[in-house]
């Protein structure tokens, strides 16, 4: 019926996609916003406008696109066309995103297939078997049974065998192991009552629905996991670490790992330094990623530049003099490992369970073995009950419980904007009763904003400020760059007061004022207060923790001023300012000894060290890649509105978890005195495993 | 009961079939992205017919 091949081997490569494959470079992008069919067409219909893109296909469940180009064409045109309809998109690194394809989860649903085609074939049987069948044709049966039903577990059992021998050989006992031994057990009687017609029951149905189940669940889980790794990947794979080298008078473009110390680097506004060195011309950078501090900072042409920090108003040249692994950067990643040590200690309810689990079930059986022994000195009647007990209390709807509430919600708060990199994120968020929160790139978005100015005024305030490299000036000229400056005669410079000229005929200043810089614009006086533009939803975030009961507090390398400001505005009563990223770390620290269980929500590096410590930490997606691998999970959305629906949801989400155990036990406690008894059937054990299955899962699934 | 030497096979044949197009659909790809799949429903096919049909 089918050819010889293993339904497991990767698939070759379909005829079409050879075909493009052949005919162009492929290119992937990651497309963080998109969600629906819309968004599907639009992407695809923007991308087949673009000359010299030959094919895309969006895969909205991983939210990328693979596109074949012309050879050589890159992806900038591809990334112009989608930023100008709208969509917001990123290159993606091939070398550390693995093409789409995914083996495992692959095999996995062809040993389900295997599994459940089996199951249904040798469950038609056995009902005929079940409701009065005669002894030639049950015996019959039996044979055909046995059948379908040993090479299908051949195959589709691999990975409970192969994962409990390895327990085994390590000297350990794992969940896979009562599994595999029950699985094992039921062939082998089963056959040996085909064979010998010795009148007992046959488990051939049970066995491949046990299998057939425990894969469905083996298989939730990968593809959870799977999501959250390609999702790690993917994030380590948005910023390319590429750099621009000038090599005489040529540029070209090289990985940040392979700087050389001397190299000189060509960097242009908004772009962020890669490696630690000097500054061949003055500068205005944004030193936030590092220090947490909003102001920018002028440096004027020598200055040391650390690598992390972000080029604000004019492109300029840097010398390296460290390394891409030797420079800031890495350093910080130090604290980060000792703080992540602690982390892996945390055992999910479902390693808790299981653990409980193994020896309760090896006890149970061998109990049952011995008593039905001793009491009735019939070898054969004892196997037959112990195989019983043992298939009866397989962990089907246990192996089920987890999975399917962990795929569910993760799915849901995917499509939230909120993206969980860690298996056992969901739970510790469950358990959080106070969060932390990063002042700025957080509660903040990036520059600081002039705020109070209209468009006339703005573009006077841009054609001064442009005038002077003071480094107020440059910071408003940053601030305004999105303005288009207006025309301002007769500029002059005077130090110590600042800039003025003349604008539609009037005279018109920036310089010193009474309280900080001002602008006049003939009689009107406008402040010029730097203030922080807050991320969308900051405020509602921090309304929806503090009446849904949790604490929240707010940490930031700036000024005390500046930060209790913008407490006040968001209404934060706690405020921890100045704090050094070792502060940081120290702090959440100092939480976790007194009991409290914190999230931690950061995105620069003076973060990463509180992140990884932190019971469960979250960064959103403008974050820094080492801040993003540090943190549990990425808040995709530029909303931070979701934190506080996260934290709901994974509340709701160990609540299910516990229920679904809970639900699994209870048939348990059902099903076991039976089988102790002796009393179970093939037909009930078929019965409760589907039943309780059935259950787990709708209860995971149901709103 | 001479009936089961045409019901087996036929069963057996037909869980066969079964199997089958569901590892041809697995080879495919068609399990990739489940969730695009399912907005692709909503799209207008790529080249849209005369407005007169319409």
């Amino acid at each position: 019926m089918m050819t010889v091949v293993c339904p497991a081997c990767p698939p070759m490569p379909m005829a079409h996609d050879t075909a493009h494959d052949a005919a162009g470079d492929v290119v992937h992008l990651s497309l963080p916003g998109i969600h629906c069919a819309a968004c599907i067409g639009g992407v695809e219909g923007t991308l087949g406008a673009v000359p010299g893109v030959r094919a895309a296909r969006v895969n909205l469940g991983r939210r990328r696109v693979r596109i074949v180009t012309a050879p050589d064409l890159g992806a900038a045109p591809a990334l112009a066309a989608l930023e100008a309809a709208g969509y917001e998109a990123h290159e993606l690194d091939d070398t550390v995103q693995t093409g789409g394809s995914d083996d495992i989860g692959r095999t996995l649903l062809a040993r389900i297939a295997v599994a459940g085609f089996a199951m249904m074939n040798v469950m038609a049987l056995s009902v005929a078997v079940w409701s009065g069948a005669t002894a030639t044709t049950e015996a019959l049966f039996h044979w055909i049974s046995a059948a379908i039903a040993l090479p299908a577990l051949a195959f589709a059992a691999v990975p409970f065998f192969s994962s409990a021998a390895a327990a085994l050989r390590a000297g350990r006992v794992n969940m896979d192991v009562p599994i595999a031994l029950a699985i094992a057990l039921a062939c082998v009687t089963s056959l040996h009552e085909t064979i010998y017609s010795a009148g007992a029951d046959t488990w051939f149905d049970a066995a491949l629905s046990l299998t057939f189940f425990l894969l469905a669940g083996r298989y939730l889980d990968h593809r959870a996991r799977a999501v959250a790794r390609s999702a790690a990947a993917e994030l380590t794979a948005l910023e390319v670490p590429r750099a621009t080298l000038l090599d005489g008078t040529a540029r070209r473009t090289v990985a940040v790992a392979d700087i050389a110390v001397g190299d000189r680097i060509a960097l242009s506004v908004g772009a962020r330094v890669p490696v630690d060195g000097t500054a061949e011309s003055a500068a205005l950078l944004d030193r936030s990623a590092l220090s947490g501090e909003s102001v920018p900072v002028a440096i004027a042409a020598g200055d040391a530049v650390c690598a992390g920090e972000a080029v604000l108003d004019a492109p300029f040249v840097l010398q390296a003099t460290a390394r891409a692994q030797d420079s800031t950067l890495r350093r910080l990643a130090a604290l980060v490992e000792i703080a992540e040590t602690g982390r892996h200690r945390y055992s999910g309810i479902a390693d808790r369970a299981a653990r409980l689990y193994a020896p309760i079930v090896h006890t149970l059986a061998a109990l049952t073995f011995g008593g039905w022994w001793l009491a009735t000195g019939d070898v054969h009647r004892a196997v037959g009950i112990a195989t019983a007990v043992l298939i009866i209390t397989c962990p089907c709807a246990l192996g089920l419980a987890v999975p399917a509430v962990t795929a569910s919600i993760t799915g849901r708060l995917f499509r939230m904007g909120v993206l969980l990199k860690s298996d056992s994120a969901l739970e510790r968020l469950a358990d959080v009763d106070c969060v932390l929160l990063d002042k700025t790139g957080t509660l903040t978005e990036g520059t600081p904003r002039l705020t109070g100015l209209d468009d006339a005024a703005a573009g006077v305030a841009l054609a001064l400020a442009r005038a002077s490299s003071h480094p107020v000036s440059r910071a408003i000229a940053a601030a305004l760059a999105d303005h288009d400056p207006a025309e301002v005669t007769d500029i002059r410079e005077t130090t110590g007061t600042g800039v003025s000229g003349r604008w539609q005929g009037g005279a018109v200043s920036l310089g010193r004022g009474a309280d900080g810089t001002e602008l006049v614009l003939g009689q009107a006086r406008f402040p010029l207060e730097m203030t922080e533009s807050l991320r969308p939803g900051a405020a509602d975030m921090v309304a929806a923790l503090l009446r849904d009961g949790f604490e929240v507090r707010m940490l930031t390398g700036d000024r005390p001023g500046a930060a209790q400001a913008l407490a006040q505005r968001l209404g934060i009563d706690l405020v921890h300012a100045g704090m050094r990223p070792e502060d940081k770390a120290a702090l959440v620290a100092e939480l976790g000894a007194e009991g409290r269980h914190v999230l931690m929500i950061g995105d620069g590096l003076n973060d990463t060290a509180a992140l990884a410590s932190a019971h469960v930490s979250l960064a959103p997606a403008s974050a820094l890649d080492a801040a993003r691998v540090a943190a549990d999970g990425v808040i995709l959305a530029s909303d931070l509105g979701t934190v506080a629906q996260t934290l709901r949801t994974s509340r709701r989400a160990l609540r299910r978890i516990r229920q679904n155990l809970g639900l699994a036990a209870a048939y348990n406690a059902v099903a076991i005195p039976i089988a102790l008894a002796g009393f179970a059937t093939p037909l009930a054990a078929a019965l409760a495993m589907s039943l309780s299955s059935v259950t787990v899962v709708a209860n995971a699934v149901r709103r | 009961m001479n009936i089961l030497v045409v019901l087996i096979p036929v069963s057996v044949f037909l869980g066969a079939v079964g199997l089958a197009a569901c590892i041809w659909t697995l080879r495919h790809g068609q399990y990739e992205d489940l969730e695009g799949d399912a907005a692709r429903i909503l799209l207008e096919d790529d080249a849209p017919e005369d407005d007169a049909n319409a």
